[in-house]
């Protein structure tokens, strides 16, 4: 079972967790994202690219499945703008035993935080708004994916 | 050739997208970079810091040196800050 998508409304861990919950396995991992209140900030903005997001997230899912024999995988990205306590991404996995299904789901959120096509703004409560740079802590953790 | 710009670099462009034809001796993605910048002060400005660029051919990530050869579109953008 793999459900990956990207959507302008509201989601729920609970969504994710209910696709996974009855697929035979003794182990369920997830990862909720969700719009820090850092000072001064009021809501995020998401921006994607149509397309290459959505097989950036797939391929992603793919190698996780294939890599630690998953039973269900999944990744859903909020784009769009996201009010200060709102979810953004929730990643979820399950597998036969535990330490597959937490693995799987840190090497999904690392990953995608380098390699999805995501773009992330901070609107401020007097109106201004800034893009987030680029961290090379999460490059760094991405990165031991891949050893 | 389609140029389509993200984030921080869109809004210093100033439009999401646009059809360009490329000179011909135009031939990587480091090369387009260049003769755009030769073009406006715009695309100078978005792109003044090349450590902070990224760009995919068709929808796939590649590095400034990649060759534009037959593909169709480039896009330009700041590293991913997604999750």
């Amino acid at each position: 079972m793999k459900k990956v998508a990207i959507t302008a409304d509201p989601i729920r861990t609970s969504q994710a967790l209910d696709l996974l919950e009855h697929l035979g396995g003794g182990a369920l991992a997830s990862f909720t994202g969700i719009a820090r209140a850092d000072l001064g900030v009021v809501a995020l903005e998401l921006e994607h690219y149509p397309g290459m997001t959505e097989r950036n997230l797939d391929a992603l899912a793919d190698e996780a499945m294939a890599r630690w024999s998953l039973l269900g995988c999944v990744v859903i990205h909020r784009v769009g703008k996201i009010a200060v306590g709102e979810q953004v991404v929730i990643v979820a996995t399950a597998a036969g035993h535990r330490a597959e299904a937490l693995d799987a789901c840190a090497f999904l959120i690392d990953r995608l935080k380098t390699d999805a096509a995501f773009w992330k703004k901070e609107h401020l409560g007097d109106g201004s708004a800034l893009w987030v740079e680029a961290k090379g802590t999460d490059d760094a953790r991405a990165d031991k994916w891949r050893e | 050739m389609r140029f389509v710009y993200f984030a921080r670099v869109r809004e210093a462009v100033g439009v999401d997208s646009e059809e360009r034809a490329v000179p011909a001796d135009v031939r990587t993605v480091q090369d387009c970079i260049a003769w755009l910048e030769s073009c406006d002060a715009r695309y100078a400005a978005a792109f003044a810091d090349p450590s902070r660029l990224r760009f995919a051919l068709d929808q796939q990530m590649v590095a400034a040196d990649a060759a534009l050869a037959d593909h169709e579109e480039l896009a330009i953008f700041p590293p991913v800050t997604g999750g």
